[in-house]
């Protein structure tokens, strides 16, 4: 429990900020003129970094203790504030991309920065949820934020049609969820995620109700992770959405759906990790097959992104039910952490990714077919360079920090005795290798067909080129992220 | 024991930094900066691989010039160099070659010059690296990362069909080292949580675990050297690489492979390696006796080249592979070795001779050729030698390594010898026929006589190589000796079971 001396709601002040921060720019941006649009900007950025501010603040203070608020409903524990601070990050990076392709299709409004916050918002209630219910309420902040921004661009057909489709799919997705939530309520008669793994592991064998309750459960989270057999809506939405929200979609929420993997499975149901476990396998090489097989048919790069996403979770996925080997934890801390480390890197470097398909795309011309990166060295050998390393990284290739996102994942998969599983992810990394090859193959050894210049704004070009050399970077000093992460759950699970 | 002076280091990220230096200097209007950038980073390469040499302490098989710090402590992987006998002679072939490769592509290439040069140059470190780690996760960092760079030689300054064979080239590599990156996971959770080649070399392991164990590490391993059946990546990649990607592919980049075999299988893996020896017996025959005749086939001159270094390989890893009882055949081993640093003098030169004529007819089939004696002579008197030194002629290096590992075959069995030495047959079939039909005879058409004798340039790059070749023929005991030690320790430490 929380230290008594602390005010009431403390571990949930940055969560109060950025709300009381989304509000503001909300009325702010009623009242600035169109050409003052970056008043927005800057505020929605300036709340971005007063809730890491605050996030750095409440992890300093609490000092490694975890923090309760609200009846138990909010935690903020090591692995909240580190996830959080990369949601900011991600956000933050989204905005800086997105804000020139937005601009020149009169998409720079209000309720982007708004909404965009708003779901930032729900993925941190999300990734400090210890109830199923401000768990769902954190989820369903975000997807509804969501489904405004994909159909932000009301004249076009496709992203109106992907918003419908993530809409309704979505919402099967949360009842599935509810019902799961309903019947684990009904077994254990708990919503709390940390009183209810303490009724499960004193209950004795789990009545079959638990479950069915399980299955649903993580079939709902399968959804929103995005993995095979529920990842029907990804190539959809990730296509039909203007590029800017694809960003978007592709990158802070993969965080926000691991902290809720974490918090259902990990916090609230370690006691039935054999059963999900199971399940997780299945999920996990279907996506792993599926995903990387339907990316080599894409010629949309969004698509072939998207598939690339159902690959990459279902990698994550793997680190994921090595936890628990034998009714035991003690590699659990490594496997864990090797997931969130997994996440992390990889939205790191699908920012990158999306970042370059923004960076080619202009007035009128959406830059998101595979053979828009054709010669691309010639045009710009920076950011050419910087795409390589890319996709290098989410090929898992060294020195790029991909590979060792990959390495720690396989390292708790052999730990926990799946050799097989090894090797049918490493078969399948070795057939997803060729189409992100395939996109160094356009852009080093085709000639362009397209010779406008590349010019983005001087902070987009900063940003970018950061983050390309942050994938290099890590990949040459992956040592403190790594540690960060490991210690990250170690802390908050007591794991050792 | 720390060395005073990180002299690996330096070999390993002078060129690299060089590399990332050349490539800064940006498009084809610097390319007059680009280029001797890149020769001065070369060359600083190679000069700090000197004091290894100079330095290295004979009949000790300890590593020497050791450097350790820690680098992902949470794995437990350290930044772990080293150099015994044998890695150490490859640190210096590689790095002059690449003093030799970027000479050679001075005046040849001419579009995105500082990218070619920046790819040769990183390309140069990452390969010291691959030779002086002894921490299994930096190997294998440096072994993937090596990919990159050849990949974009082949794809942007190959030929026609390059991204067939720049992608074939990748997946075929990647695959096998993927199987390798699980065993080496699985070694380091068996190990206890280390990456460190020497512990994983006095590491138990039963019997069946060694077997599958060998067959990842065979994947990786086999598939750089190449072995057949998986050798159909490599005449592909050689005919579309430019000269220089096809010179460092055949004289460093294959050799990543047998290193590897006598890094990781023969000493981690004893029993399996002895278990398996008649499977590796075969398929070296079969790519000495085979791939020899498919050789003789050849209507273009790099696919030639590149199959008979295919069947030169197959020497490598027959020499490595053959037991007496528990016992390596010493005799074998080195001159497996002494074949392999042969090979990359040969093989280099013989691919810098095709790049010559290439550069000047822009054909690589043979029967565009004829004649070319009488209007190159100092070229066809270079290419004699290397020609002569890749069929085994006593007094080139190619016999040393030859008739080394045929010497210890006739220990081990005669037929295996006999099947073995017909690659005197074939080799010299196939070269010198080659050779006849190219350079000999009358003036062959119209474009044969309107050649041009090599530059000073060329000359001074093939006088290097032909240098090199003569000398390590006749009086090869610098190359042996400092490996001496080396194999009689490898000897030694596979003949004990680890069972």
């Amino acid at each position: 429990m929380a230290d008594d001396s602390l005010p009431l709601m403390f571990p949930a002040y940055a969560e109060i900020f950025l709300f009381v921060m989304a509000l503001v720019v909300l009325m702010t941006d009623v009242f600035v003129a169109e050409r003052r649009r970056w008043i927005t900007y800057v505020l929605a950025q300036t709340a971005l970094l007063g809730s890491a501010v605050l996030t750095v603040g409440i992890a300093k203070t609490l000092g490694g203790v975890t923090g309760f608020t609200f009846g138990n409903m909010f935690v903020c524990d090591l692995m909240a504030s580190v996830l959080k601070l990369a949601a900011y990050i991600a956000v933050s990076a989204c905005l800086v991309y997105s804000r020139r392709y937005l601009e020149e299709r009169g998409l720079l409004t209000g309720e982007y920065f708004a909404l965009t916050l708003f779901a930032l918002l729900g993925m941190m209630v999300m990734i400090s949820a210890n109830h199923l219910l401000s768990l769902y309420l954190g989820l369903e902040l975000l997807s509804l934020s969501l489904y405004a921004l994909i159909a932000m661009n009301r004249d076009s057909s496709a992203s109106t049609e992907a918003a419908m489709k993530y809409f309704v799919l979505g919402a099967l997705a949360s009842g599935l969820l509810l019902y799961g939530m309903s019947m684990i309520y009904g077994a254990t008669g708990t919503l709390e995620l940390t009183e209810l793994a303490s009724r499960i592991s004193r209950g004795g064998p789990p009545p079959l109700v638990l479950i069915f309750g399980l299955v649903f459960l993580v079939a709902g989270l399968a959804f929103k992770i995005g993995v095979v057999p529920f990842h029907m809506w990804i190539p959809d939405v990730y296509h039909g959405a203007p590029n800017a929200m694809t960003i978007f979609i592709g990158s802070a929420p993969k965080i926000s759906a691991f902290a809720m993997a974490m918090r259902l499975l990990v916090d609230g149901l370690l006691a039935l990790a054999i059963d999900w476990q199971q399940m997780l396998i299945i999920l996990a090489v279907l996506s792993l097959a599926v995903g990387n097989l339907a990316a080599i048919a894409q010629t949309n790069i969004k698509r072939m992104l998207a598939y690339s996403t159902i690959a990459h979770m279902g990698f994550m996925l793997l680190a994921l039910l090595s936890g628990v080997i034998n009714r035991n934890l003690l590699s659990a801390g490594e496997a864990y952490g090797a997931a969130m480390f997994y996440v992390v890197v990889y939205v790191l470097t699908v920012l990158g990714a999306f970042g370059v398909v923004l960076l080619l795309s202009r007035a009128g011309f959406e830059a998101d077919n595979l053979s828009d990166f054709k010669g691309l060295n010639q045009r710009n050998p920076w950011y050419a360079l910087v795409m390589l390393v890319v996709m290098f990284s989410l090929a898992g290739i060294p020195p790029t920090v991909g590979f060792y996102a990959k390495l720690a994942v396989l390292q708790s998969v052999l730990a926990a005795g799946h050799v097989w599983l090894a090797v049918v992810a490493v078969i399948f990394s070795l057939i997803g290798a060729f189409y992100y090859l395939r996109v160094v193959k356009l852009m080093y050894f085709d000639v362009p067909e397209d010779s406008s210049p590349i010019e983005p704004a001087i902070d987009m070009s900063v940003l970018l080129s950061a983050n390309g050399l942050a994938v290099l970077f890590l990949g040459i000093a992956p040592q403190p992220l790594m540690a960060l992460c490991l210690h990250a759950i170690e802390q908050s699970y007591g794991f050792r | 024991m720390q060395a005073a002076t990180p002299w690996l280091s330096l070999a390993i990220w002078i060129p690299i930094l060089a590399g990332f230096a050349v490539m800064a200097t940006g498009g084809d209007r610097n390319a007059h900066i680009a280029r001797p950038l890149a020769l001065l980073g070369a060359i600083a390469g190679l000069l700090v691989t000197l004091p290894l040499y100079a330095g290295f302490k004979l009949g000790t098989p300890d590593m020497q010039f050791v450097e350790l710090s820690p680098w992902i402590e949470r794995f437990n992987i350290n930044y772990h160099l080293g150099v015994d006998g044998v890695s150490l002679i490859f640190v210096l072939l590689n790095s002059f070659v690449t003093v030799l490769v970027v000479v050679a592509g001075w005046d040849v290439i001419r579009s995105r010059v500082s990218q070619y040069y920046a790819a040769f140059l990183i390309m140069s470190g990452l390969m010291n690296g691959v030779f002086a780690s002894l921490d299994a996760a930096l190997f294998y960092v440096f072994f993937e990362a090596n990919l990159i760079p050849m990949y974009l030689v082949i794809g942007v300054w190959g030929g026609p069909n390059r991204v067939y064979a720049a992608v074939k080239f990748f997946l075929y590599t990647l695959l096998g080292s993927l199987l390798f990156l699980v065993a080496l996971i699985y070694l380091y959770n068996h190990a206890g949580g280390s990456f460190a080649i020497l512990d994983f070399w006095t590491l138990p392991i039963p019997l069946n675990a060694q077997k599958l164990l060998f067959f990842a590490f065979f994947a990786a391993f086999s598939v750089k050297v190449p072995m057949w059946p998986v050798h159909t990546w490599l005449p592909d990649a050689h005919v579309e690489a430019p000269t220089g990607g096809s010179a460092v592919l055949a004289a460093i980049m294959l050799k990543l492979g047998a290193y590897g075999f006598i890094r990781f299988s023969l000493p981690i893996l004893p029993d399996a390696s002895i278990a398996l020896s008649g499977f590796m017996i075969t398929l070296s025959l079969i790519a000495v006796a085979y791939i020899g005749l498919v050789a003789l086939v050849q209507a273009d001159m790099k696919k030639l080249i590149a199959y008979s270094s295919i069947a030169h390989m197959g020497f490598v890893t027959l020499g490595f592979f053959m037991f007496s009882g528990r016992e390596l055949i010493p005799i074998a081993v080195e001159g497996a070795l002494i074949q392999m640093i042969s090979h990359g003098f040969i093989s280099a030169a013989l691919f810098l001779c095709v790049g010559v004529m290439y550069d000047r007819m822009h054909s690589r089939q043979i029967a565009d050729y004829g004649g070319v004696v009488n209007t190159m002579p100092k070229f066809a008197a270079f290419m004699m030698l290397f020609a002569m030194a890749n069929t085994g002629l006593p007094g080139t290096s190619g016999f040393v390594g030859e008739f080394m590992v045929i010497m210890g075959a006739v220990k081990f069995n005669f037929w295996i010898a006999f099947v073995a030495a017909t690659t005197l047959i074939f080799g010299a079939a196939y070269t010198l026929w080659m050779y006849k039909r190219v350079i000999f005879g009358d003036v062959a058409n119209r474009h044969v006589a309107e050649l041009i004798d090599i530059s000073p340039r060329e000359f001074v790059v093939l006088l290097l190589l032909a240098v090199a070749v003569l000398g390590m023929g006749i009086y090869p005991k610098p190359f042996t000796e400092v490996m001496d030690a080396t194999v009689g320790n490898l000897v030694r430490h596979v003949a004990i079971s680890k069972i």
